[in-house]
């Protein structure tokens, strides 16, 4: 049944007596218009010599002043090229494909580019591999502008030129003594030629080492597969050929093992034919995989180790005895089931990082014989390994390494021992740091090397065994940069550029006759022939000393062995804004709201409300919307993190914690506004993700930015509809699906009928008629869409302290609603079947607190384009408008910002322009430099102050695709509007549509007649152009 | 006018008369050549990279003939060969056609095998004439005499007003005389009656200073109106420019259609400033304007020559080819649209197929650029109230003309019924 459940956002919802819950329903706006910042409080109204009359005559001076400036207007220059490249006409994008690689996050993409410069990252639907982009990716074009980057190499504190660092770096290189190593440490780099470069360099050199580094590693999952398969590497999972997923701790819709599996995962998850998977998750945080799952039990990590381990022995057999509770036993017992019963249907994944359990898995999978696990095409995208860091900096630190060569890392800040890797660094004899920062290395590294970013580079990177992806540089260096494997030529002695070295690699090893052209214009290359990716790293000492080769059941009986119950454990992870945290300087992310938790601009301890409540830990809304929270001091192993705000996460099992990456940074090139939060790296010791930990509550409260309780839908029904698989198969439409019923002469009508509508309707069924389709059942809740929607309608960013005040200006938000399956009959239904004390004792407990376990709901929001708008008849000034191709038009620069519209607007889409935010020093993002400005796109207006603003349906491309056609003289083909919205576009699941209804045979057009469709607040009557699809959930056990 | 026709006679009878030496002359040793048709050919063979006194992309040609016969013993022979196929001597390895290529970037003649041996005759009787003495004299006595036309018309003047001075002081005295001789006479001259001062009785009628008050506010009330409503429109904005550029001689004189070099506005939402390159085009071989051009700059106060050579500073060409030192040049952007508008010239030019004078003016009559339509919104709506959506042969309109014609009931639809009139079709 869709409408019975009880939503909320937050859990101050949950709280009658709450009195901020109530003012949010009453106040669009929850703060005052600021007319105290703005004149001054009454004191120092009062003392000021300034009368009213005074005020007055200012005010008529400096009108008149202005007016009159105003009639001379700029001389405005224009500078044609002097030489007009053929293949750019000003005004006219250009695509380039490439590849976005960090170390950190891998995808191949479309590059737009205007006058010669990236403005916007879209999926490159070509590839088959890492096609569509996450969020990190989608903002990573903003790290190209940014004014803090490293602009030419450096020494020390000077800057220098190339040939005297080439020069400078040789002739150190050369003077090395033998028994000396030169060690490259980097990120993950699964490229045929840059590998090549190191082995040639070793050959020049001798005594040479590479070591890859990931900052969050997964090198218990690649040694148990080189133990199993003898090659280091990461099975692939194809979640779109699995009915029934189970997954212990692997936040695989997150960056599980290079992530980028949410697509697949999502095509599955549609309802076809009365048919979708199943997926039931273990797990201790809240994670987005979590949130997606049909089943989501809570685990302790220990628990989940045990429970995977009992899943081991119940699968493939083998006896382990592990002591769990009863409901989580019996959990296990009905995923077992199901597993067994879908068996080469079923996949099991973990996220746990231990040996044991990596292979514990590999032996389930292949047990199964799943169809949605290929151990042959080998995930590269992590290939650190934890022995070989480790190594080194013992190294390091016994005065052996003669030369450190760093590429894409920074040891400094995600090294847990940093001081130790410091200390080795100061005995190294010549260190270089290729990076685009002074980060935390680099400045105490002898030389920066400025290198360049992905979009100014070239590149070749084998992403999965086979799969080849390339970069190619889409915009001149815009600094004195070269990347590293320009350099790495120069020492080898080589003259070659690095383009002509790759294509000349490629044609070798990799092309296999083909066109190399043609593979740079692809961006991608699937080969036929297999690998040609070995690591160059030493891989001696890896596989020896740890036995990992048991027979069936070992790696088992270990794993449950070493689960030791106790203490509470803090569960380390990647946030999805942030990453590993390389990208700390880009506002986007960090004003890019945690899907989860919807907290911007922070990282926090995420606590169950029991432990919250043992250690006295609160949250509370105050007066202005704003959360605010208590601080713990966490201590791991001896490292304390001090003052660390707290956040009480629904569906945290009870005795873990969870804490970000990603946060904390204090590098030099960074704006003092980013390093934010805390650094969660010291805490990763062994680089294992789980610690126990002891909490300690600190004094004193955390101010968050966080949205998850602004614009609320100001209590209102009907806004999330969702529904049983099983329900969804044999009822009908109306028994999960209903529209609304008004009243009409006391008869009740459906809402959608003509009759009981206050405006006539207008002929919709000429021309073009837009509508967004946005699936409840795909959408993962990733955010991609927001960043691309931020960077296509140069959305401003506005700070900490303007969200905490609810003013942030995302025109898409994706709203996180959380729900007990208990409710209502779904609580009746389970106490009628409550058996034994045990279970009873457990399941009251749960059934009182509805937020220890919620069923999470993802749903972005933007602008609905009602096509009875009612922010349209309240707008004195006519600046909101409808258009007859359905989107709801907003004229700027006619609008005075009265704000009627953003009151009278349902869904609560319209944001405000409080201040100028760009070219505004007191908003020092991108926008207030001209290096940052250089990503605004031309298209689109970029607002100022005292404007409203609001999701356009990006009419500036859906305007493009027509003027296209009618250039062409063609009708608009089939599916070209899909690309035109930015969301859209960026959806890699699938889940957000766009399209014109009024074409026939357009996967649009069928979308708004599905059976699951509505639309948000149905009964209201304004016809909006944006429908949902029901969400239904899985729940029926297989 | 007398001294132009003079001049004419005179370069005429000199020019004859030379042709005339050099025929005779010329006749002893070679064929007889018609430099008139030399000309001709010489322009449209030759020019573009000769020129007879300057070197250009090839050599200078005045008197090639006897330079080479001279200076290198080379004759007609290896002239016709060279002009013919001029790789093929080089092949040979020919001395001096090696020395004259490797003198030139290596750069091979296009080769002329079309040429008859009359052509080519002709042409070499073009280049063997005598450069032209410029008249420089003549100028000089034009300008005597328009200064002395203008002092005579001032004295007419000055002596008009002294006339009529006199008059008024003669009128004058009359006066007084037949007053004195009337006050002699004893004759009483009849004193006006003391009437009200007209502005007095108009002070004293309120009715009409309320309605004069009132028309003065209204009046005032328009102009203020008027002033401001034009605040920010720029109609009539001409800009003087780096380098002066005029569309006359280009769009007009020549014809050269405007998208041979705003090429981006059929594709693109921008007309395009054409790059510096799309000027050379035409420019590597057009280093000076004719003559007449030349004169007619001078009315305007422009010396062409000189403006193409600004082009060449910042295009970095040295007449033979490019040094690579170039620096762009600053236009002034005359037509302005704010930000919040957006304008796309794809959809005006190359699916409306509306003329570009239809919002620029006529261009082609321009010495100057200016904006020549205020750019206003209400111009914009007005003509897509007007205009008609231009439907023929767009697959795109075809069902959605359709439909919407016999929506509103007309065989054409205009761009207002379009859809032109929304908002957001322009703000974005």
């Amino acid at each position: 049944m869709s409408s019975n459940k009880k939503y909320w956002k937050s859990v101050e919802e949950l709280n009658d007596n709450s009195s901020i819950v109530e003012t949010l329903r009453q106040n669009e706006f929850v703060e005052e218009i600021p007319t105290d910042e703005f004149l001054g409080d009454k004191e120092t109204l009062e003392s000021s010599s300034t009368s009213r009359r005074d005020f007055l005559k200012y005010i008529g001076f400096s009108t008149a002043a202005a007016s009159l400036a105003a009639c001379e207007g700029p001389v405005i220059k224009s500078i044609p090229y002097i030489n007009q490249p053929k293949e750019i006409v000003p005004g006219v994008a250009n695509f380039y494909a490439t590849t976005i690689a960090d170390g950190y996050d891998f995808a191949s993409v479309l590059v737009k580019t205007r006058e010669g410069r990236p403005i916007k990252i879209e999926n490159n639907t070509d590839a088959k591999t890492n096609c569509s982009a996450n969020a990190r990716v989608h903002a990573s074009i903003l790290g190209l502008y940014d004014s803090l980057r490293v602009k030419s190499p450096m020494k020390g504190n000077d800057t220098i030129s190339w040939d005297t660092f080439v020069s400078e770096t040789t002739s150190k290189l050369n003077s090395l003594s033998d028994d000396k190593q030169i060690v490259f440490l980097t990120a993950t780099t699964p490229s045929p030629s840059t590998n090549k470069l190191v082995s040639e360099f070793a050959e020049k050199y001798g005594n040479v080492k590479h070591v890859t580094y990931d900052a969050i590693s997964e090198s218990a999952t690649l040694d148990a597969y080189q133990a199993k398969y003898g090659k280091r590497g990461m099975a692939n999972y194809d979640f779109s050929k699995a009915t029934t997923i189970v997954s212990v701790g692997a936040d695989f819709l997150g960056d599980w093992q290079g992530g980028g599996f949410d697509s697949d995962y999502a095509k599955k998850r549609i309802p076809e034919n009365g048919k979708m998977s199943r997926h039931i998750q273990f797990e201790s945080n809240m994670t987005l995989s979590g949130a997606n799952a049909d089943k989501r039990v809570p685990l302790t990590p220990n628990q989940q180790k045990l429970a995977l381990a009992k899943l081991h022995s119940l699968v493939v057999g083998g006896a382990v005895s592990v002591d769990l509770p009863e409901n989580i036993a019996k959990a296990v017992q009905s995923a077992a089931n199901e597993i067994s019963k879908a068996g080469s249907n079923a996949v099991v994944v973990a996220g746990i990082q231990d040996v044991n359990a990596q292979t514990v898995v590999l032996e389930i999978n292949e047990y199964l014989n799943s169809k949605a696990f290929d151990p042959k095409t080998t995930i590269n995208t992590r290939q650190g390994s934890d022995k070989g860091v480790m190594q080194l900096v013992a190294d390091m630190k016994a005065g052996k390494v003669g030369a450190l060569i760093m590429n894409g890392v920074n040891p400094m800040y995600t090294l847990p021992n940093s001081t130790d890797f410091a200390e080795g660094l100061k005995k190294t004899e010549l260190s270089v740091s290729f990076s685009m920062k002074q980060d935390e290395t680099s400045v105490l590294s002898q030389y920066i090397a400025a290198a360049p970013h992905s979009l100014e580079s070239w590149g070749d990177f084998e992403l999965k065994a086979g799969h080849y992806s390339l970069m190619q540089p889409t915009i001149r260096p815009l600094f004195d940069t070269k990347q590293f494997q320009e350099v790495l030529l120069a020492w080898n002695g080589n003259s070659t550029s690095y383009r002509d070295y790759l294509k000349s690699v490629w044609t070798a090893d990799v092309l296999n006759g083909a066109s190399f052209n043609k593979a740079v214009q692809d961006g991608v290359f699937v080969s036929t022939s297999t690998s040609s990716v070995e690591n160059t790293e030493a891989v001696e000492d890896s596989s020896s000393d740890d036995n990992v080769e048991t027979p069936s059941g070992n790696a088992a009986r270990q794993l449950a062995a070493s689960a030791k119950a106790g203490k509470m454990q803090l569960v380390l992870y990647p946030k999805t804004g942030m990453g590993d945290g390389q990208q700390a300087n880009n506002p986007w992310l960090q004003e890019f709201p945690d899907p989860i938790t919807r907290t911007t601009w922070d990282n926090y301890v995420t606590v169950s409300r029991a432990d919250a409540e043992a250690l006295g830990l609160e949250n509370w809304n105050v007066a202005n919307g704003g959360l605010n929270g208590s601080r713990v001091n966490i201590t791991v192993n001896g490292t304390t993190l001090e003052n660390v705000p707290v956040i009480i996460q629904p569906g945290q099992a009870k005795g873990s914690v969870g804490l970000s990456f990603g946060y904390g940074r204090t590098a030099e090139g960074m704006k003092a506004e980013m390093k934010t939060g805390v650094n969660a790296y010291p805490l990763y010791h062994n680089f294992n993700s789980v610690q126990d930990v002891t909490l300690s509550k600190a004094s004193g409260e955390h101010e968050f930015a966080c949205v998850q309780l602004h614009n609320t839908l100001m209590g209102r029904g009907d806004i999330i509809k969702e529904t049983s698989l099983e329900v969804f198969n044999t009822k009908d439409r109306d028994v999960w699906n209903a529209v609304p019923l008004v009243s009409l002469d006391h008869n009740p009508v459906k809402v959608t009928d003509s009759k009981v509508d206050l405006w006539d309707e207008f002929d919709r069924t000429v021309g073009h008629h837009f509508n967004l389709s946005i699936d409840l059942n795909a959408c993962t809740g990733c955010g991609a869409c927001v960043i691309a929607c931020h960077a296509e309608n140069n959305v401003p960013v506005v700070g900490k302290s303007e969200m905490r005040r609810s003013r942030d200006m995302h025109w898409l938000r994706i709203d996180r609603y959380y729900s007990s399956q208990d409710t209502f009959e779904g609580d009746n239904e389970k106490k009628e079947n409550i058996s034994g004390l045990g279970s009873s004792l457990s399941e009251f407990g749960e059934m009182e607190n509805p937020a220890d376990n919620p069923q999470v709901a993802f749903q972005p929001v933007m602008c609905q384009h009602c096509n009875h708008a009612p922010c349209e008849t309240v707008c004195p000034v006519a600046a909101t408008s409808h258009g007859r191709q359905g989107q709801n038009h907003m004229a700027y620069n006619r609008c005075v910002g009265t704000r009627y519209c953003a009151n009278n607007c349902p869904y609560k889409v319209r944001r405000f322009n409080w201040f100028l935010y760009n070219q505004n020093d007191e908003f020092d993002y991108y926008m207030n430099d001209d290096l940052g400005r250089m990503v605004l796109n031309p298209d689109v207006t970029v607002r100022s102050r005292g404007v409203m603003e609001k999701c356009s349906f990006c009419i500036q491309s859906t305007q493009a695709v027509i003027l296209k056609a009618k250039r062409e003289g063609r009708p608009v083909a089939k599916g070209e509007f899909n690309d035109a919205c930015a969301c859209s576009a960026a959806c890699g699941s699938g889940a957000m549509r766009f399209g014109d209804v009024n074409e026939e045979g357009s996967p649009i057009s069928e979308l708004v007649k599905d059976d699951r469709a509505y639309h948000l607040l149905e009964h209201v009557g304004v016809k909006p152009n944006v429908v949902y699809q029901t969400k239904v959930r899985n729940t029926s056990q297989a | 006018m007398k001294q132009v026709i003079y001049r004419n006679l005179t370069s005429k009878i000199f020019s004859v008369g030379f042709i005339l030496l050099l025929t005779f002359s010329t006749s002893l040793t070679a064929q007889e050549g018609d430099p008139a048709n030399g000309k001709s050919l010489f322009n449209t063979n030759c020019a573009a990279c000769h020129k007879l006194d300057k070197p250009m992309t090839g050599p200078a040609l005045r008197n090639v003939e006897a330079r080479l016969a001279d200076e290198q013993g080379l004759d007609r022979e290896w002239l016709n060969k060279w002009i013919r196929n001029s790789s093929s001597l080089i092949k040979a390895g020919d001395a001096y056609a090696v020395k004259i290529f490797n003198e030139y970037n290596q750069t091979a003649m296009t080769a002329f095998p079309q040429l008859s041996d009359q052509d080519i005759t002709d042409i070499l009787a073009y280049t063997a004439q005598p450069k032209e003495e410029k008249p420089v004299p003549t100028t000089g006595e034009v300008k005597g005499t328009g200064s002395g036309g203008g002092v005579s018309n001032d004295l007419i003047l000055g002596a008009l007003v002294v006339l009529f001075g006199l008059l008024a002081m003669a009128l004058v005295l009359v006066k007084r005389t037949l007053n004195r001789f009337a006050e002699a006479k004893g004759i009483e001259i009849p004193v006006d009656e003391q009437r009200k001062p007209i502005w007095k009785a108009f002070i004293e009628n309120q009715f009409l200073v309320l309605v004069t008050a009132i028309l003065f506010l209204l009046a005032s009330g328009y102009f203020v109106y008027g002033y401001f409503m034009q605040v920010g429109v720029d109609q009539g904005y001409e800009p003087v420019q780096p380098i002066h550029y005029s569309h006359r001689i280009h769009a007009g004189d020549n014809g050269i259609d405007c998208k041979y070099c705003h090429s981006s506005a059929r594709v693109s939402k921008t007309s395009g400033i054409p790059s510096l390159n799309v000027c050379m085009n035409c420019h590597k071989s057009i280093s000076e304007v004719a003559p007449e051009t030349l004169a007619e700059g001078k009315e305007y106060g422009v010396d062409y020559n000189a403006e193409i050579q600004k082009l060449y500073a910042a295009v970095g060409w040295d007449g033979t080819g490019y040094t690579g030192d170039s620096k762009p040049v600053k236009w002034i952007r005359i037509h302005n649209l704010p930000d919040f508008a957006y304008f796309n010239h794809s959809q005006h030019v190359s699916v409306a197929g509306v003329e570009c004078q239809t919002c620029h003016g006529p261009v082609e009559e321009m010495e100057v650029m200016y904006q020549h339509a205020p750019l206003t919104m209400g111009w914009c709506i007005n003509c897509h109230r007007e205009t008609n959506v231009k439907v023929k042969d767009n697959g795109y309109y075809t069902k959605i003309h359709e439909e919407l014609s016999k929506k509103y009931g007309v065989e054409q639809l205009t761009a207002a019924q379009m859809g032109g009139l929304e908002c957001g079709k322009c703000h974005y």
